[in-house]
């Protein structure tokens, strides 16, 4: 069994192709049954190869699906196969469950759009891609997915390609992706020069041969690998790319930018646990840069005015919480939490995407406001998740992160611990702060906008129900606590326990209930306190925020503008590579040497080519003698020289 | 070995040697004067390219191409014959598809109306 | 005297029997009822698809039969399977065309079919007197198919000079053959490698009979210095039958070379590999430069084939059996890609081929996308770029030289497909980037032709996309070296 594991990745291939070629003279219903029943199918089939490997007994969930050989050249031999366990199956079940649904949203959300099957064909495009990076069995396919999630990001962030600042967008978030991808390029190539192949299994089973622990080598890897990871899920100091994502469509947001492609990066590096837990010096960089991002994200996002821009940012911090539980080895937890977090920030983008719909593009929260009245079931959904992001009991968010932060502090590492809380309060004040923003208060909603002001049609609100739903009950896989309760944990840890070696210290520590209780009480605590500060500021008195913003202006300024990161990579980075290029390479290499190059190398061989024409002269006579001739040389070349 | 072919090689040598001696000769000191007619190979008052006087029919040639083919039919048929009875039904066969292909090619080319003289 | 019937294995020649079958059946429903003239093509499609049945109807027993005149093993079948898709490919694409072109003739078909019968005696034969009679049974049909659209000056010179020059190097051929045969007293393969080992005298004699051969079998895959003519009669040939001759013709002279060069002479397998690595350099460099400046498609198409003849002798020159089947691969590859191009020209060149320029291309993708598409997936893999079967095709070729220690060779190779690229994207640029003034209507391919090009695009990717399965075939399919 298993052996149609090739088929979940290949529909939505044929759903691209088919919307891709021939979406043009389809009908919207044509380009829906190609592009919704290819990626349902392959949830429906998804789900039938996941049962099978959970009926499996614990030691036997790896289900292999080796499709051929496809490359066998020398000492590289990669084959075309796909790996199902519970690490990729979990992933799988995100990627078709959560895209099925988004697919289903953006036929009500793009149902006004022009080209509404050239966004079908990438967003199937871009579901082959992450299909094949998560369920590729070697590390030459997960790059293939990889690079293809990067180019459908592309295409969808710029999918309004006449606008510039989509089309900005795009290329921002390919040019860092690339940087990214470069060091993954790099780890692999050194991965295959170690181990001699680029199979996971293999890789894996070797690790210990191969590698010291603590090594030059395995350090080297894991970070290069990291770099990668970095680049795709948007962590410092990568990061920049995620916020401008938001250009694109807001289904693309939820689908590309919170719930799959940016937990790309927390997926290589649990796929890659073997090689990472050889690695302390990696991992300490791992927790510290996820640690960072969590509360450098979680700051920025407190003034940010475009509703989409401040669940950006919290999708960035959100994805710092899961490196730092890949850090301190707690793999498991950072799992949970790109679930849940795919669940409610999904939900989350899906909401802000049914609010900007009915506001008719309108993305500035100040312009909004007591939109809780006209769109229940977008208000309703919108609080769940955002209940669940800011980590309150007992919806998913709450034992995801907690299992994060109990991980963190239980492995020893009390600093990280506190700014993974402190960026939990922050999280649930400005979350809260978008909520009352946009739902309470007075209405300061443009007169124009107000007439279409409607609740989203079912085709819309529907997923948002499903996903909220999942986003209030999704946590209770992880029951933390009850040892036998905890069914994630069960299922994901033989997948990171690595024959004896090892281990995460995390995963070490027993158990303290004391300690974990009393953790659960600060963390939340700490959010209560979040959403109560919210609530007064911007309910309750919103003249004291007003006083406050005076008083703090220089702060608020800074924070309010990134902390000027762009415009100091722009500084730093951009306009000297511009500069350099614009003067040394174009003018100087480009158009002197090389060209100078190219042409000459052109004009000569189109000159030895027209001299060649010459002997074509047409003439039957001289095509016998050129044969005599060379049938001469041919033989005296033996008669004289070969000898 | 090759002492035996010294003479021949000198008699090639020698008779190249003869044709080549009188060409350069008469390119070198023989009076230069040309014309048209002049320049055309045989020259000797004929002019080389020319329509011919009648028109052959080209039916001559596919008679003369279709008699050669059963022609040779009976070459092999001759021998065939002679040694009928040692080569048995298998040699009978061969040969019937070897007339059989034959009578093929000659339904073809009476229904293309190559026989027809007109 | 006792006559010994040889024991005959009919089951090997079975394509042969059915192609010839087919061909004879066509000539007689031709001159005897006009009703079925639309329907000729179909029929010889059927022929050819049920001998390629019987062709890839696996063997067990590789041995020779018919008295150890032809070889009934995975070789002759893996080339034979070439030749039949390429003969399948071929009348695909003639239909329409020989409709339009007044040329829908029985003969036509026929010809092709025994053509193909030609072919498969030369990949096939284990003596040289059946290597002989096949090349001269493929030669003879090519001439007449290169004459065939009489109506036009070009074809007919075509027809004259491939005849007259096809003579001339017939008797390089039989020259060498005959030496050989004089010095060994035989003329099969196998018992002319074994004489030889008993008695070395007179190398001199045999060197000069091989090499007179390959002379013979370079004429008949186009190398330079042997391959002047190819331009010519691919230009005035009828576009199909230029598809044909660029595909099948070239496969079964490589076919025949590796046989006799493998079987009958790795005794001086130094110097062949000398001479074939002469000439791929010759033939990739000259077949690359010269079409450069081409601005014919059919006549850039025609030095692309020489080149990418010189191409496959790069993988004859690795003389190692990953050469062997490097080569066999490319072939396969090639047969696809090119029929398939040819195929595209002979459709947007229009009826009695009114335009068969770069300026018939442009804006093609504005008139017919989808040809457009398919034109540049063609054009993509005979430039070698993946992930089109022709990138792999040459890097399994390049690979195998390599591995041979040939580098320099392999160098020039590389550096040839860097040139070879620029005039196959010349024509994508024409086709997606330059207006056509004239504004034409679009062109309106027949089933038979979609079919072809549907067939030929899944091959070129499935064999660029899974190369190894063809490859293991292939692999399975050498000679003993």
């Amino acid at each position: 069994m298993g052996d149609f594991l090739w088929v979940i990745v290949l529909l939505p291939l044929i759903g691209a192709i088919a919307t891709g070629l021939f979406g043009q003279k389809m009908s919207k219903a044509g380009v829906n049954f190609w592009a919704l029943g290819s990626t349902g199918l392959s949830f429906l089939l998804a789900v039938i190869a996941f049962i099978e490997l959970v009926l499996r007994p614990a030691s036997e969930r790896v289900i292999v699906n080796t499709v051929y050989s496809w490359i066998a050249a020398g000492d590289l031999n990669v084959n075309a196969g796909f790996l199902l366990d519970p690490l990729s199956g979990i992933w799988l079940l995100i990627v078709t469950g959560v895209g099925f649904l988004i697919h289903i949203y953006s036929t009500g959300y793009m149902s006004h759009d022009h080209s509404y099957w050239r966004f079908f064909c990438y967003l199937n495009l871009f579901m082959f891609s992450m299909l094949m990076l998560v369920m590729g069995d070697n590390y030459l396919l997960m790059f293939i997915g990889w690079e293809g999630v990067g180019l459908c990001s592309y295409l969808l962030i710029g999918y309004d390609y006449h606008r510039d600042a989509a089309a900005t967008a795009g290329k921002k978030a390919f040019v860092m992706n690339r940087i990214g991808d470069f060091g993954f390029m790099l780890g692999m190539f050194l991965i295959f020069v170690t181990f001699g192949t680029l199979d996971y299994q293999t890789v894996f089973n070797n690790a210990h041969d191969k590698l010291a622990v603590g090594g030059a080598v395995a350090t080297a890897i894991t970070l290069l690998l990291f770099v990668g990871a970095v680049g795709k899920s948007a962590q410092i100091p990568l990061y920049t790319w995620l916020p401008d994502a938001m250009e694109g469509p807001t289904p693309v947001s939820a689908l590309i930018h919170a719930a799959t492609m940016v937990t790309a990066g927390v997926y290589m590096v649990c796929r890659s646990s073997v090689l990472f837990d050889m690695a302390p010096t990696s991992m300490a960089v791992v927790a510290v840069i996820g640690a960072a991002t969590a509360i450098f994200a979680a700051t920025i996002g407190l003034f940010q005015k475009d509703i989409k821009k401040v669940l950006a940012y919290s999708t960035v911090s959100q994805l710092g919480y899961m490196f730092m539980a890949c850090g301190v080895g707690a793999y498991v937890a950072a799992a949970f939490h790109v679930m849940t977090h795919a669940f409610f920030k999904a939900c989350l983008f899906l909401g802000s995407g049914s609010v900007i719909h009915a506001m008719s593009g309108e993305q500035n929260m100040e312009k909004m406001g007591g939109l809780k009245k006209h769109m229940p079931k977008t208000y309703w959904t919108f609080l769940i998740s955002t209940l669940a992001i800011a980590g309150i009991f007992p919806f998913a968010g709450f034992f995801s992160k907690d299992e994060i932060l109990y991980k963190t502090y239980a492995s020893g590492n009390i600093v990280l611990w506190g700014i993974g809380a402190v960026a939990a309060g922050i999280t649930a004040f400005y979350m809260f702060r978008a909520v009352f923003m946009t739902f309470h208060g007075t209405s300061r909603v443009e007169p124009e906008a107000m007439k279409h002001l409607h609740e989203s049609p079912n085709v819309m609100t529907t997923p948002l129900i499903i996903l909220a739903g999942l986003a209030a009950v999704g946590g209770f896989l992880g029951v933390p606590i009850i040892e036998g309760w905890n069914i994630l944990h069960n299922f994901l840890g033989p997948v990171f326990e690595h024959g004896g070696t090892a281990h995460g210290p995390a995963e070490h520590g027993e158990h303290h209930l004391t300690t974990e209780l009393m953790l659960m009480g600060v963390s939340i605590g700490i959010a209560v306190v979040g959403i109560a500060k919210a609530y007064i500021a911007y309910i309750k008195h919103p003249e004291i925020t007003e006083k406050l913003y005076k008083m703090f202006k220089p702060i608020h300024t800074v924070i309010y503008n990134k902390y000027y990161v762009d415009e100091l990579y722009d500084i730093l980075i951009v306009k000297p590579t511009v500069a350099t290029s614009r003067w040394v390479l174009h003018k100087l290499v480009d158009e002197i040497i090389i060209d100078g190059i190219v042409n000459g190398v052109g004009d000569f061989f189109v000159t030895l080519s027209s001299m060649v024409k010459k002997f074509q002269s047409g003439l039957l006579r001289d095509y016998a003698l050129t044969m005599m001739l060379g049938a001469l040389l041919f033989v005296s070349f033996y008669l004289w020289g070969g000898k | 070995m090759l002492n035996q072919y010294l003479p021949i090689i000198v008699m090639i040598v020698a008779a190249a040697g003869t044709a080549i001696g009188m060409i350069v000769a008469t390119t070198l000191i023989g009076p230069k004067k040309s014309f048209p007619d002049k320049d055309e190979p045989f020259e000797c008052g004929v002019s080389p390219v020319h329509n011919p006087k009648s028109r052959f029919s080209i039916s001559f040639y596919v008679i003369a191409m279709l008699f050669i083919i059963f022609d040779i039919e009976a070459v092999f048929l001759f021998p065939w014959a002679v040694i009928f009875q040692k080569l048995g039904m298998f040699g009978f066969i061969e040969m019937l598809l070897f007339i059989f292909v034959l009578a093929v090619g000659l339904v073809y080319v009476w229904r293309k109306g190559a026989l027809e003289w007109e | 005297m006792d006559i010994v019937i040889p024991s005959i294995s009919f089951s090997a020649i079975m394509p042969e029997l059915v192609l010839l079958a087919v061909g004879i059946l066509i000539l007689l429903l031709d001159v005897f009822s006009e009703k079925h003239s639309g329907k000729l093509a179909y029929i010889a499609v059927g022929g050819v698809a049920t001998a390629l049945f019987f062709a890839m109807t696996p063997i067990t027993d590789p041995s020779t039969t018919f008295a150890g005149l032809y070889s009934a093993d995975r070789f002759t079948q893996f080339f034979k399977v070439i030749f039949l898709i390429g003969t399948g490919l071929t009348l695909l694409i003639s239909e329409k065309y020989a409709k339009e072109n007044n040329i829908n003739h029985g003969e036509y078909y026929s010809l092709i079919l025994f053509a193909t019968v030609g072919m498969m005696f030369m990949a096939g034969g284990a003596d040289l007197i059946t290597i002989f009679m096949g090349v001269e049974l493929m030669s003879i049909c090519l001439y007449i198919l290169a004459g065939y659209t009489r109506a036009r000056m070009a074809s007919n010179e075509a027809s004259m000079k491939y005849f007259l020059l096809g003579a001339f190097a017939s008797g390089f051929l039989l020259y060498g053959m005959g030496l050989i045969y004089g010095i060994t007293g035989q003329t099969k393969l196998v018992k002319i490698a074994g004489a030889i080992s008993a008695n070395s005298d007179n190398m001199m004699v045999l060197v000069i009979g091989a090499g007179l051969m390959i002379v013979g079998f370079a004429f008949k895959l186009a190398a330079v210095p042997f391959h002047q003519w190819t331009p010519d009669v691919y230009q005035g040939a009828p576009i199909p039958v230029t598809a044909f001759m660029s595909s099948g013709p070239k496969a079964a002279a490589l076919a025949a070379i590796l046989r006799v060069l493998v079987e009958a002479m790795n005794f001086i397998q130094v110097d062949w590999i000398m001479w074939v690595s002469v000439l791929a350099i010759m033939t990739m460099t000259v077949g690359n430069i010269a079409a450069l400046v081409q601005s014919d498609i059919k006549r850039m198409l025609a030095f692309s084939s020489i080149s990418h003849a010189g191409y496959a002798l790069v993988g004859v020159s690795a003389a190692t059996s990953d050469g062997v089947s490097a080569v066999m691969f490319y072939m396969l590859v090639y047969t696809f890609m090119n029929i398939a191009a040819f195929g595209i020209l002979a459709l947007v060149a229009k009826a009695n081929e009114q335009n068969t320029s770069i300026d018939a291309f442009k804006g093609l993708f504005r008139t017919n996308p989808v040809l457009a598409a398919v034109m540049t997936i063609m054009l993509f893999s005979l430039a070698g770029i993946p992930p089109m079967g022709g990138f792999m095709a040459k890097f399994y070729i390049f690979m195998s030289a390599v591995n041979a220690g040939h580098l320099g060779l392999v160098l020039v190779a590389v550096i040839n497909s860097a040139i070879g690229a620029y005039y196959y994207i010349k024509v994508i640029v024409a086709i997606y980037f330059q207006e056509n003034p004239e504004k034409p209507e679009p062109v309106k391919a027949g089933p038979s032709l979609v079919f072809a090009l549907l067939v030929s695009v899944i091959a070129v990717f499935v064999l660029g996309l899974m190369p190894d399965c063809y490859l293991t075939i292939a692999g399975k399919a050498l000679l003993p070296f």
